[in-house]
């Protein structure tokens, strides 16, 4: 019988399967890397029309987040200020900066000012922002330092899992509630017994976030 | 070991044949006539004639029917395709199904194909176990049936989810860490599914392959082409014939008929979880797992026949797939029917004797309620059309038993019907009360799932051999020493 095959052939089956192994180890790999929030969401950073910086207004002013949105508390929605907000200060501080213009545009015609969405969850879930600012868990959690941004960028993954760690675990993020906005509190806290006095039961059933 | 008396006298005879010094002659007894069983191979078939029967299948060019078979096939397959194309870009709403009828063709015809695929599983593993020589002439086209089965049945799962692509996506079918921080969910019947079926087409293409390895280097050793030579040399793998290529081949061979063995078993017993694990009355019944194990092989033989009996007169294949075999599948056919309507009688007695007023109402819902035609036409069908088979007259005549195998093919998939549909079309509120139809959709995306299986199998038949030719020459008397005609007496060529 003549040779059909070259006489290296006979190794090319143990190859080809080791390949398939790797070809199989890599996609799998890159799947998990690139197709997840962890990578196609954190560090998106859109142009706001205007060049609002949270550093400069809380970080080195001291505003409290809440000063602005000021709903965030008593809501699902945490707001975003109306110009008439930024006036309250802005029509006597930097009045005739032209990077205000916008502002005071706003302000004078009621067209909300078009920032550029960064936070945003599916429409098939459910989050409530009062519920967690109440029950001590932070703007950081979920926003990252907001208050070292000049611009703002999404900083944390947003995914399932990133809700489900905490709702696994609430004690490990669980902080007073007086405590919620200074983003940069380093302080200790028994995250156990703040659960148990608050009765803090994050859900974990689907109908929780899957209304 | 019945011929163990001739063993003696066997081997006399072959020393005697290569011996000239002539020594007083041994005569071999023959069996007597009324134990001798119908041979497997008809008219005292040389090996050499049954090589170039089932090689010359896929060697000759093709019968002119079978391009416009094919085309037809591929045709109907391009269609199935157009529509899931359809479906997934438009949504599940171009199906019938809805509250609260939320299964219904979809998964009948899972159910369905599935099913068929038991029989190619029942004929290579369990027959072989239990050393039935007749498997050997169906074996190949039946386990080829299986595969391409369970890739019409795979197909509808994935695209009753709607977002395919999660489907596919690592993490939501198959247990794989994400990004949402879940898991399957391990305790439901739908997963142990995914595991089930897509165990069931591995080992299933793996025994089908290891067993086509020494034909295909036939097909190779044949081959006067330079591609065919090709490729058939290298789905061979080498094979050379050797003591120790035929040592490992029977030892893998035999090591996949043990691994297959339990799926016959397990697969549609998962499948009947699907349905027994939940709390629909109709569907939570432990008689599931038997039950549709049986009519999975009813079904599965139902289709062999239905393929095989085409396939064998028009390849002129009547000396290898005998009246014999194909008796043999009715009297398959006769046993797993009964079992079935034994299941159905019995589903019936238990919804009466088990005392639950909305077990009963489902069963008789489901018999006399406004999808009565479906019940009745599953028990014409199933229950009263194997009972022909009781008859060796009926059994042996071809054309009705391919009638026969028709109506059973027919009456398996209205059984997944009526189970599916009946069962939820009733929910415990009147209010949810629905009837569900098909829409063109629904039915032209199964009759196209009968594309793919044809094309599939008209391929098959077209580059490999339909029959295992070398199991099929292990049961010649030639290959038995111990056999009269058998070893090398050299009248038998």
């Amino acid at each position: 019988m003549p040779q059909i095959f070259p006489k290296w052939a006979n190794q090319l089956a143990p190859k080809l399967g080791l390949l398939a192994v790797l070809v199989g180890t890599v996609a799998m790999a890159g799947v998990t890397y690139y197709l997840t929030p962890k990578y196609t969401r954190v560090g998106y950073q859109p142009k706001q029309p205007v060049a609002f910086s949270h550093k400069i207004h809380n970080e080195q002013l001291g505003i409290d987040c809440r000063y602005c949105h000021n709903n965030v508390d008593g809501s699902w929605f945490s707001n975003i200020p109306a110009a008439s907000t930024c006036m309250n200060c802005h029509s006597l501080i930097l009045k005739d900066d032209p990077k205000l213009a916008l502002v005071r545009e706003s302000f004078a015609t009621g067209k909300p000012i078009p920032w550029v969405q960064i936070h945003k969850v599916p429409d098939y879930v459910y989050f409530n922002h009062s519920v967690h600012v109440n029950r001590g868990i932070s703007c950081v959690h979920c926003h990252g330092e907001i208050n070292q941004m000049d611009e703002v960028q999404h900083a944390k993954p947003l995914s399932m899992s990133f809700c489900l760690d905490c709702h696994r675990a609430p004690d490990q993020k669980i902080r007073p509630v007086d405590l919620v906005t200074q983003l940069d509190w380093k302080g200790q806290v028994d995250g156990k017994q703040l659960v148990h006095d608050w009765k803090v039961q994050p859900g974990q059933s689907c109908s929780t976030c899957h209304r | 070991m019945a011929k163990a008396a001739a063993i003696p006298a066997g081997v006399a005879a072959k020393a005697d044949s290569h011996d000239h010094h002539a020594p007083p002659q041994l005569k071999v007894a023959e069996p007597p006539k009324e134990l001798e069983r119908e041979p497997l191979v008809l008219n005292n078939r040389s090996l050499t004639w049954i090589t170039d029967a089932i090689a010359g299948v896929c060697e000759k060019p093709m019968p002119k029917w079978w391009w416009p078979a094919f085309i037809l096939s591929a045709g109907t397959m391009g269609m199935m395709f157009s529509l899931i194309a359809y479906l997934i870009s438009t949504g599940v709403g171009v199906w019938g199904l809805n509250q609260p009828a939320d299964w219904a063709w979809d998964i009948t015809n899972f159910v369905f194909w599935i099913g068929i695929g038991h029989a190619g599983t029942l004929i290579s593993a369990v027959l072989c176990l239990l050393r039935q020589k007749w498997r050997t002439s169906i074996n190949r086209a039946a386990e080829a049936m299986t595969i391409f089965a369970v890739a019409c049945a795979g197909i509808f799962p994935v695209v009753h989810t709607g977002r395919v692509w999660f489907a596919l996506f690592p993490g939501y079918l198959i247990p794989f860490p994400n990004s949402n921080g879940i898991w399957p969910q391990f305790r439901s019947p739908l997963l142990w599914d995914v595991f089930a079926v897509s165990t069931y087409g591995t080992v299933s293409l793996l025994f089908w392959y290891t067993g086509l390895i020494p034909d295909l280097a036939t097909l190779r050793d044949r081959a006067t082409h330079k591609v065919r030579r090709f490729f058939y040399g290298l789905f061979s793998l080498g094979w050379t014939g050797s003591n120790r290529h035929w040592s490992n081949y029977e030892k893998a061979y035999l090591i996949l008929a043990g691994l297959s063995t339990p799926l016959v078993l397990s697969v549609h017993s998962i499948v009947s979880f699907d349905f027994a694990v939940s709390q629909v009355p109709g569907w939570h019944t432990t008689i599931f797992p038997p039950y549709f194990v049986a009519g999975a092989i009813f079904s599965g033989f139902g289709m062999v026949l239905t393929l095989m009996i085409p396939m064998r007169a028009l390849f002129n294949l009547h000396d290898i797939i005998t009246t014999r075999h194909i008796e043999l599948m009715c009297k398959v056919l006769l046993a797993t029917g009964s079992i079935v309507g034994y299941a159905y009688g019995m589903e019936f007695f238990i919804a009466w004797y088990g005392g639950s007023p909305y077990e009963l109402y489902a069963f008789k819902n489901r018999a006399f309620g406004p999808y009565w035609w479906s019940y009745w036409s599953m028990i014409t069908c199933n229950v009263i059309s194997p009972h022909f088979f009781w008859f060796k007259k009926l059994r042996t005549n071809v054309v009705f038993v391919w009638i026969v195998s028709c109506f059973v093919n027919v009456g398996m998939w209205f059984e997944r019907f009526v189970i599916i549909v009946t069962s939820l079309h009733r929910d415990y509120l009147p209010s949810s009360w629905g009837y569900f139809t098909p829409t063109w959709v629904d039915v032209f995306t199964f009759v196209g799932s009968f594309g793919l299986f044809m094309t599939l199998f008209l391929l098959f038949i077209r580059f490999l051999p339909a029959i295992s030719i070398t199991e099929v020459k292990a049961v010649t008397p030639q290959a038995d020493p111990h056999h009269p005609l058998g070893g090398a007496k050299g009248h038998h060529h």
